[in-house]
């Protein structure tokens, strides 16, 4: 009877005890933020200090904390223990099916919602106020989800630690830049060879570090990245310093309509539009919609291949891959050449989108938050990262939208000061409860007895 | 038999290998001949695993040479030697842990022959009935025991003429070690496969092979028929009395 009450409680929600922990945390919290954050004092004109009552903001304060308790008794803290109480069996083949089978679904609705996405956008706020949805949301995550799966077959497939990615991206934005104002050569010649070239520069820094791993590698990378960096800012002659590089030409629509507001062939004029440079940035949406998309498949693609399946292996195991014939140094180099060859395609989009490059734009912050990404989304999982990506960047843009907290806070609070506070703490609380990134299951690339009715031959045959 | 067959299939001669300034193999001569299981059993630190690892050229031999199917191989790149079917089953198991157990067999498996893929897989679960159970597991859930048996069916999958296994019954259960030496002999009696076993577990690995040496110290000290030396007094003072019976 007694067991019967207990696992009853386990079972559903003990909302009782949960509200009564909330107001029990909440009145603690005022009791401590009411003289800490209620009570403030300041000078006056006659310096003399006068106490300023803020209980109120302590209140909202105490409330949140009482809420989020609440939140955490009741939800949050029971799923921790049920999960505890789950036996970690290893996943059944039934198991691995569901869950591939829900990703695949999954994959489906968001490729028709990244698809829809412009002209949902559209339809809601007008072609004039979809710029700021489609280009600082849109736009700006999916050049980060496509250098987050680049980056990731560096480091989540091959397991080789690059700090230095951004590096590829600065060659991909120079390569088209300077190509495209001093050849006249349009986006659509420039990206392969932009790709090329960052590839180039993938083996150049391969080769030096082929010996190197972990910790040893990481470190050369990034000064790989600001090596590169600082010889753009120092070679005058050849990139315009810190200064930069501006007026890079648009993409044009493969030669036939272009965007740009003078030309006899601009875009909105031929189908009789009116001016608005949402156009060019849908037309650009679509452009890195697929550049990302090409390297998502791309990647899939070389997972099945001998090539995919080798580098994980060397991410595993180095020696293991040796003493079984693979050649590890051609191995490496094609992981830091193709990985640098989708971060030189993201570079030369960004340089087009932009019109503008400048070595400012290639500091090892972007490096960073590119790896945190890849970290983030777990090693190898191509949704994880995509998801990361949405959450970091997506995240930093959401953060500019916060105006209204102005009216609890006070004027002098900006959001976007507090960014990478809140992006500290939540990686902080990503690794403390995911430790190994958003989606950490590895998605095997090969199934035995698949489509075939022998997996009850599998179950049965328990002796060996 | 054709005098080919008679021929060893590997031969190492005055095989010399450093770690930086030490030297751990100071000389060392072996002979596998084709068909045969040769075991090298000796201390901790005595330098077997260096001997197989020089073998597959990590590290390099800086003094001496070594010989497979004619061929002089000291100086090629693992990968290249891996590739002349000379499959290693290295210390510690080492299998890929987070790769399943079937991308691990497919690890193995060289591209060229893949035609063979199937049947060879199928020759795998018959040998190591355990795998088949285990076949979309991820390698590392694996137990030791069946860990040591992908290892080597991993190994086999490249369809090897030698096959060099190190220390495969390290850290298992006395049932699993025979398990995995009665696969060994099963090989080599059905296929004629070639084996080099290296063994810390003198007694198993003797009563196994046909022909064994014992190395101290980088030097290579007695060689005989696996009875000889199971019989001889001072191999059974210092490797197997009060060992395993």
């Amino acid at each position: 009877m007694n067991s019967a009450v207990k696992t009853n409680e386990r079972a559903g929600i003990d909302f009782g005890r949960a509200l009564k922990d909330g107001v029990i945390v909440g009145i603690i919290a005022f009791a401590l933020l009411g003289p800490l954050v209620g009570l403030k004092t300041e000078q006056n004109m006659s310096n003399e200090l006068i106490v300023q009552n803020r209980l109120g903001l302590a209140a909202i304060l105490s409330v949140i904390v009482g809420v989020g308790r609440f939140l955490l008794s009741a939800f949050i803290y029971p799923r921790i223990a049920a999960r505890g109480n789950r036996s970690k069996a290893a996943a059944t083949l039934a198991e691995l099916e569901a869950r591939a089978k829900l990703t695949q679904g999954l994959s489906i609705v968001g490729l028709i919602f990244l698809f829809v996405y412009p002209l949902l956008i559209i339809s809601l706020f007008g072609v004039q106020g979809s710029i700021k949805w489609v280009d600082n949301y849109g736009v700006q995550i999916l050049i980060y989800v496509m250098l987050g799966w680049g980056l990731n077959i560096v480091i989540g497939l091959a397991g080789l630690l690059d700090l230095g990615y951004v590096a590829f991206y600065a060659v991909g934005a120079y390569s088209y830049s300077l190509l495209a104002i001093n050849f006249h050569l349009s986006f659509w010649v420039l990206l392969p060879i932009a790709g090329m070239l960052a590839a180039f520069w993938g083996i150049i820094l391969g080769f030096p570090v082929l010996r190197l791993r972990g910790d040893y590698l990481a470190i050369v990378t990034l000064a790989f990245g600001e090596i590169i960096r600082l010889v753009l800012i120092n070679w005058k002659a050849f990139s315009g310093g810190s200064a930069g590089i501006s007026s890079i030409p648009k993409v044009t629509m493969f030669g036939i309509y272009s965007f740009d507001v003078s030309a006899p062939n601009n875009f909105a004029k031929a189908f009789h539009l009116a001016a608005s440079s949402a156009y060019y940035k849908v037309f650009l949406y679509y452009i890195i919609l697929m550049l990302a998309l090409l390297t998502a498949f791309i990647t899939l693609r070389l997972r099945r291949l001998p090539i995919g399946r080798a580098w994980e292996a060397l991410r595993e195991d180095e020696v293991a891959c040796r003493s079984l014939g693979i050649n590890t140094t051609n191995t490496k180099l094609t992981a830091f050449a193709i990985g640098a060859m989708f971060g030189g395609f993201a570079g030369s989009f960004f340089a087009a989108r932009q019109g503008f490059v400048s070595p400012e734009s290639f500091v090892f912050m972007e490096s960073a938050v590119i790896v945190a990404i890849v970290v983030l989304g777990g090693m190898g999982s191509m949704i994880g990262v995509a998801l990361a990506a949405v959450a970091m960047i997506g995240g930093t843009e959401l953060l500019r939208e916060l105006d209204f907290l102005k009216a609890v806070f006070g004027n002098d609070f900006n959001p976007d000061q507090y960014r990478m506070l809140i992006f500290g703490l939540a990686m902080v609380g990503i690794m403390v409860w995911k430790p190994r990134g958003f989606v950490s299951a590895r998605q095997p690339t090969a199934f035995l007895f698949k489509r075939k009715t022998v997996s009850g031959d599998l179950v049965k045959e328990g002796h060996g | 038999m054709s005098a080919e067959d008679n021929k060893p299939l590997l031969t190492v001669r005055g095989a010399k290998t450093y770690y930086g300034n030490i030297i751990a193999l100071k000389g060392v001569d072996i002979d596998v001949n084709r068909g045969e299981i040769v075991t090298l059993i000796g201390a901790n630190g005595a330098g077997k695993s260096t001997l197989m690892m020089t073998i597959c050229g990590n590290p390099r031999a800086r003094e001496g040479s070594i010989v497979y199917d004619g061929q002089d191989i000291t100086r090629l790149p693992t990968h290249e030697i891996a590739r002349l079917r000379i499959a290693q089953s290295p210390e510690g198991r080492r299998i890929f842990p987070r790769m399943t157990v079937l991308e691990n067999l497919q690890m193995g498996a060289s591209i060229d022959n893949m035609e063979f893929f199937d049947t060879d897989i199928q020759y795998m679960f018959d040998l190591f009935p355990r795998l088949k159970e285990r076949i979309n597991q991820r390698g590392g859930t694996l137990s030791g025991g069946e860990q040591q048996m992908l290892a080597i069916a991993r190994a086999l999958m490249a369809r090897p003429k030698l096959l060099m296994l190190d220390e495969p019954s390290l850290g298992l259960a006395p049932l699993i070690v025979k398990q995995i030496f009665d696969a060994i002999r099963e090989l080599n009696r059905k296929d004629g496969l070639t084996v080099f076993l290296v063994e810390q577990n003198a007694f198993h690995a003797l009563k196994l092979a046909h022909r064994g040496y014992v190395m101290v110290n980088g030097v290579i000290t007695m060689s005989g028929s696996g009875r000889e030396l199971l019989e001889n007094p001072e191999v059974r003072a210092a490797y197997l009395e009060g060992g395993a019976h």
